[in-house]
């Protein structure tokens, strides 16, 4: 009963008008997509269960992760792993760098670099390990960030729109992609878009959020 | 805009700029009019500022003459000025037009001819200086030739807090015993400020036993054996000071912060009225008083000079002269303004201003002429300068 | 009629001729050329005066020392309170204080500095005697200590309000919101995120003012001389004693002194610059170490902590400096004066009343020239599609980062050379020095974010590209040009060794005034001048913040300008 991410009886204030109100369930391996037209608050809702949510906003209700009440956890103590539509790699650090940054504190300075080019290797970038990432195309940008959140071992994958940026050939390998992996990792996924393709191509059930009317 | 215009005039020069003889005074007057003087004094001193600035009042009223103090943090910077300014070739309208001035700097001014004059024999009111009872034509043994006029008297007192030390002190060992029971409770400006090096001289006349040499000038052979004394004074109080003689004060008024915070209860004055001022303006507790040495202490008057490329010599004379009208006088001593002796001779005056002076309260911490005593001479300036940079090399730069 | 392309020439020559000149002068001034006072150089005898001064190892190793340390300092309070209190609500109730903090001109926040802190000031007031025990100021040497840790404070007081108005500028140029949200939800807690994701990228926009904060806090006199050690003082206050030696020969071991002084700042510079490269090298490590620095509260508690105290420390300062200028009778250990009075503004107004006039008139010289001077070199560039390139940008920060004390001796002798010294035109142009920096680097953003879109309108309307520049982005640059105006006031009315050196006394403004106050130590008239000159500084911010929302009270789009 307390695998992957619920949300209960959550409510959303914009200052005092009602924003969003949802009941969520996102069992392990399931994607879960949410569209919407701007404004009804998406990215709100992700920002929520991030942690990031800003002062202007008021939250009531529930959200477990695995059991875990995540409301009253620090941001950084949430284990929430999420991917925008900008890669925003750190460009002080190399490609490994930036991996490196996400993968686990707990793997010991030996073996990181080894998992960071392994890592690498999964991706396709075999031999990136120092280049700078403002070298690499859209499609390595967005891969690199992916295999950084995933080496940071979330229990949760939350996507803001991750495809948009990219071409449409691009797009649909990355989808095949991001889904595969976190299928394979049991990670539940809430995905956030405006284009019904990536709804269509997640394959899992497709909640359509509307404005709240006063 | 004026000053554009000035700078224009400088570069054309007039007949009208021409050197006034300060024996035709109607003239001198005359050409004052519509002059401005930059009088470079210390502007440490709230109550000089003040007194400068009715005076720069009076004299517009009077003699339409615009008088700028330009605030100085060390007489010498003016000094410089004009020395500079010689060097460039600058021989017209300088930046300084009257300087007060004293011993060392004047000095140095004579010597490098950088001032105007003779002039000050020649002033109006030069009548009514005395100059039987006031060394007004000597300046620290250097013989003054009507090269500056004199303003002001002054005289070393010590000024002490009775709620903290009751009694005076007779001399310096006197003051040296108090400082070993009262650690702390002691400074003196830090040399080469001018009254720290007061101080200095003051401490050295009163040690030394053999005064004669003073009025020398150093040498070398002798140098070291007549300061002998007042190292040896120095490096015992250098301790008890306050602060350990870590930090000084930069300057005299500090001493009355000082003062009035508590944080010392003596304090050295080259003013015999300045502890009556500074009570009479809240910068002093009401239980200060002053004393003076057994044996006396130093004493001198104050100058001002007109530098030889000033724009404005006959209104600076103006200025000069008018320092020394009774009435400016007065003001200057009264403890509500300045506090500062006067270099007229009183018997001198007319009766009215006889009476003035008479029955001006020189107020409740100033001594009469007579407990002030003994005037001593100033060493001759070449001492000043000796000790001072030697007071700086032994204390004044590191621990 | 076109701009003429010469405003860009102009600039650059009101920017660097006088440095260039000054430089010129101190070193041949050092090297023993000074024929004013008839030495034909070039010999080593002015270095040989300043070997000879046994003050020197100290004096230098506390400009070292205070220099570094002020901008350690400074620069870790700014990080941890960026780091740690972005976006929350008492940083915001800090930036509020920032820009009026910024303008508080530096003699009087460290004469503010001095009364609050010294042993007979306000903290050991409030608690004697009844804690302390104390009925009388206990004998320490709390300000004007040799190590110059008052002297450090009374820098740190003021350098962290610049580096954070210039932190804050830069931010919104590298996307700290979205590095900031990618470091948290990979688990770092807020400052080691912020450290190790957002502070590099800030850092390489900061670089330059950082090594102002260094260059300056090394060579300052007017603080120097209100919170620094006497025995002996730092290496700039004695060159500017040395300066005033009545003996000429005397300039030229300023000069020495000078390039000495010049040297230390470059030696700084290249040891910041080390320091630099091997905290970059430790961070990344630290990064590919992944440790997440999830428990900071303490560090995050220090930095407000210190942000606070030291915007406290300011206002507090101000506050005491408005007591004593309407004081009476004021004792120790009183935490407030017996009565109040009107008489030391009686005493001090008239003339300081003046004062504030002449200061008034170089600064607004200054600033308009300046900002005419800016800005026509910002058109003239787009005209020409340049670009301010980093070497530009290097060129615009050199006044800044060469110290004062290093060439207001040699523009001085200059100016005295030409006849044009001491007067209130000469004093101006050495205003613009310092000015014209600062207008630039607050107009440079603003004038670059303007929608070029909207000339291309008018343009394609039939408007001249004057008409462009007059009546429209000009008007739509009101609030920025404001600002820009206000900033360029309060440096001109802060600037002490410009006006001192090339004024010759003869140009009085109100820092030089307060400044030769804290000679005499009196606490009321310091008051007064230190007030108005923080009030001079102030009312050209109060004017830019108020003024816009009036011009602009019914367009919406030109609020937050």
């Amino acid at each position: 009963m307390d695998d992957g991410l619920r949300l209960t009886d959550l409510r959303i204030l914009r200052g005092a008008a009602p924003m969003l109100e949802l009941d969520l369930h996102v069992p392990p391996a399931a994607i879960v997509s949410l569209m919407g037209p701007s404004g009804v608050g998406k990215s709100t809702l992700l920002a929520a269960i991030t942690g990031q949510l800003s002062a202007d906003f008021t939250l009531s209700g529930d959200i477990q992760l695995n059991g875990r009440h995540l409301r009253p956890l620090p941001a950084q103590l949430r284990r929430v792993g999420i991917l925008y539509q900008d890669h925003l790699l750190f460009p002080h650090l190399s490609v490994g760098g930036n991996l490196a940054f996400g993968l686990s504190p707990d793997v010991p300075r030996k073996l990181r670099r080894d998992r960071v080019e392994a890592a690498l290797h999964d991706i396709g970038l075999d031999g990136y390990h120092d280049r700078d990432p403002e070298t690499l195309s859209g499609g390595q940008k967005a891969r690199v960030a992916m295999m950084r959140t995933l080496l940071s071992n979330p229990d949760l994958l939350l996507l803001d729109e991750p495809f948009s940026r990219l071409d449409k050939t691009l797009r649909d390998q990355m989808r095949q992609l991001v889904f595969a992996v976190a299928r394979d990792r049991d990670l539940p996924v809430l995905l956030v878009t405006h284009d019904a393709e990536d709804a269509q191509a997640a394959g899992g059930p497709v909640i359509q959020l509307t404005q709240i009317n006063r | 805009m004026k000053r554009m215009l000035s700078l224009a005039l400088a570069l054309a020069p007039l007949t009208a700029w021409a050197t006034p003889d300060p024996t035709d005074w109607d003239a001198v007057v005359a050409q004052a009019e519509g002059q401005t003087v930059h009088w470079h004094a210390w502007g440490g001193s709230t109550a000089t500022n003040d007194f400068i600035s009715w005076v720069g009042t009076r004299l517009a009223e009077d003699y339409d003459v615009t008088l700028t103090h330009v605030k100085l943090e060390n007489t010498a910077d003016a000094v410089t000025r004009v020395l500079t300014e010689k060097s460039a070739g600058q021989d017209t309208d300088g930046a300084v037009d009257l300087i007060w001035i004293n011993g060392a700097n004047f000095a140095a001014m004579k010597d490098a001819d950088l001032l105007f004059g003779p002039y000050a024999e020649a002033l109006p009111n030069w009548k009514f200086a005395d100059t039987d009872g006031k060394t007004l034509q000597h300046d620290f043994t250097v013989a003054t030739e009507g090269y500056e006029s004199p303003w002001a008297m002054a005289q070393v007192v010590f000024m002490h807090d009775t709620a903290d030390l009751p009694e005076r002190l007779g001399s310096m060992p006197e003051l040296l015993d108090w400082a070993r029971a009262h650690p702390g409770r002691f400074t003196y400006p830090q040399p080469p400020d001018f009254l720290g090096t007061t101080f200095l001289k003051q401490a050295l006349v009163d040690l030394s036993t053999d005064p004669k040499a003073l009025s020398q000038p150093v040498s070398e052979e002798s140098y070291t054996e007549v300061t002998a004394p007042l190292w040896e004074f120095l490096e015992e109080l250098t301790p008890l000071l306050w602060r350990e003689g870590r930090a000084y004060p930069q300057s005299g008024p500090r001493q009355l912060q000082l003062m009035n915070d508590d944080e010392i209860d003596l304090a050295i004055s080259f003013s015999p009225g300045e502890a009556s001022t500074a009570i009479a303006n809240f910068q002093l507790p009401e239980s200060v008083r002053t004393f003076v040495l057994d044996k006396g202490t130093i004493g001198n008057a104050s100058f001002v000079a007109i530098p030889y490329n000033s724009g404005s010599k006959a209104a600076a004379m103006v200025v000069a002269n008018f320092l020394m009208l009774p009435e400016a006088q007065l003001k200057a001593q009264d403890p509500a303004v300045l506090g500062y002796g006067t270099v007229l001779d009183i018997n001198a005056l007319s009766v009215h201003d006889r009476a003035a002076f008479r029955t001006l309260d020189l107020g409740v911490a100033t001594l009469s002429p007579e407990d002030l005593g003994v005037v001593q001479a100033e060493p001759h300036p070449s001492w000043m300068t000796r000790i001072a940079e030697d007071w700086v090399a032994r204390y004044g730069v590191g621990n | 009629m076109r701009l003429p392309p010469a405003l860009p020439l102009l600039t650059v020559l009101a920017l660097l001729g006088p440095v260039a000149a000054g430089l010129w002068g101190t070193f041949s001034a050092g090297f023993g050329h000074f024929p004013v006072a008839g030495l034909n150089g070039p010999s080593l005898a002015p270095f040989q005066t300043l070997w000879a001064w046994p003050g020197l190892q100290t004096s230098v190793r506390l400009s070292l020392a205070t220099g570094i340390l002020a901008t350690v300092v400074s620069l870790a309070i700014t990080v941890l309170l960026l780091a740690g209190w972005t976006g929350t609500r008492p940083f915001r109730a800090l930036l509020r204080m920032l820009s009026p903090l910024l303008s508080v001109p530096h003699a009087a926040a460290a004469f503010g500095l001095l009364f609050l802190i010294q042993p007979s000031g306000w903290l050991v007031r409030a608690v004697s005697p009844w804690l302390s025990g104390w009925d009388r100021p206990p004998d320490v040497l709390l300000v004007q200590d040799p190590l110059g840790l008052a002297l450090m404070i009374g820098l740190v007081v003021k350098e962290v309000p610049f580096l954070l108005l210039i932190s804050l500028a830069a931010l919104g140029q590298i996307d700290s919101t979205g590095r900031m949200q990618v470091a948290t939800a990979l688990g770092y807690g807020r400052i080691r995120g912020w450290i190790l994701g957002v502070f590099p990228a800030l850092y390489a926009r900061i670089r330059l003012p950082v090594y102002v904060v260094l260059a300056y806090s090394m060579s300052v006199v007017d603080v120097a001389v209100i919170l620094g050690p006497n025995t002996p003082p730092s290496l700039s206050v004695q060159i500017v004693r040395w300066m005033a030696e009545p003996d000429l020969v005397q300039r030229t071991t300023a000069s020495a002194a000078a390039i000495l002084q010049l040297g230390l700042v470059v030696l700084a510079l290249l040891l910041w610059r080390g320091a630099e490269q091997m905290i970059a090298i430790t961070a990344r490590r630290i990064a590919y170490s992944g440790a997440r620095g999830q428990r900071e509260a303490g560090l995050r508690v220090i930095g407000l902590s210190f942000g606070t105290l030291s915007v406290g420390a300011v206002l507090a300062g101000l506050a005491g400096l408005l007591v004593w200028s309407f004081a009476a009778r004021w004792s120790f250990p009183d935490v407030l004066p017996d009565g109040l009075s009107l008489r030391n503004w009686q005493r001090n107004g008239p003339a300081a009343w003046q004062t504030l006039g002449t200061t008034f008139v170089i600064a607004l010289a200054a600033t308009l020239s300046g900002l005419v001077l800016t800005l026509g070199c910002l058109e003239t560039e787009e005209r020409h599609h340049w670009r301010l390139t980093e070497k530009g940008l290097w060129l615009l920060y050199l006044p800044l980062l060469i110290p004062q004390t290093a060439f207001l001796p040699g523009m001085q002798t200059l100016l005295l050379q030409i006849g044009v010294d001491r007067t209130l035109w000469a004093v101006v142009l050495a205003h613009m020095v310092f000015v014209l920096p600062y207008l630039r680097l607050s107009l440079e953003g603003p004038y670059k974010a303007w929608d070029a879109r909207q000339g291309t309108i008018a343009a394609a309307m039939g408007a001249s590209a004057n008409r462009i520049f007059f009546r429209l982005r000009l008007p739509i640059l009101l609030a920025p040009v404001l600002t820009a105006f206000a900033v360029g006031m309060a440096v001109s009315v802060g600037q002490y060794l410009p006006t001192l050196l090339v004024g010759g006394g003869r140009v009085q403004t109100l820092t030089t005034e307060a400044v030769a106050l804290a000679a005499g130590g009196d606490r009321r008239a310091i008051g007064v001048y230190g007030l108005l000159q923080t009030a001079a500084a102030l009312l050209p911010f109060m004017m830019a913040v108020i003024l816009p929302p009036l011009v602009w009270r019914n367009r919406k789009g030109l609020q937050h300008g």
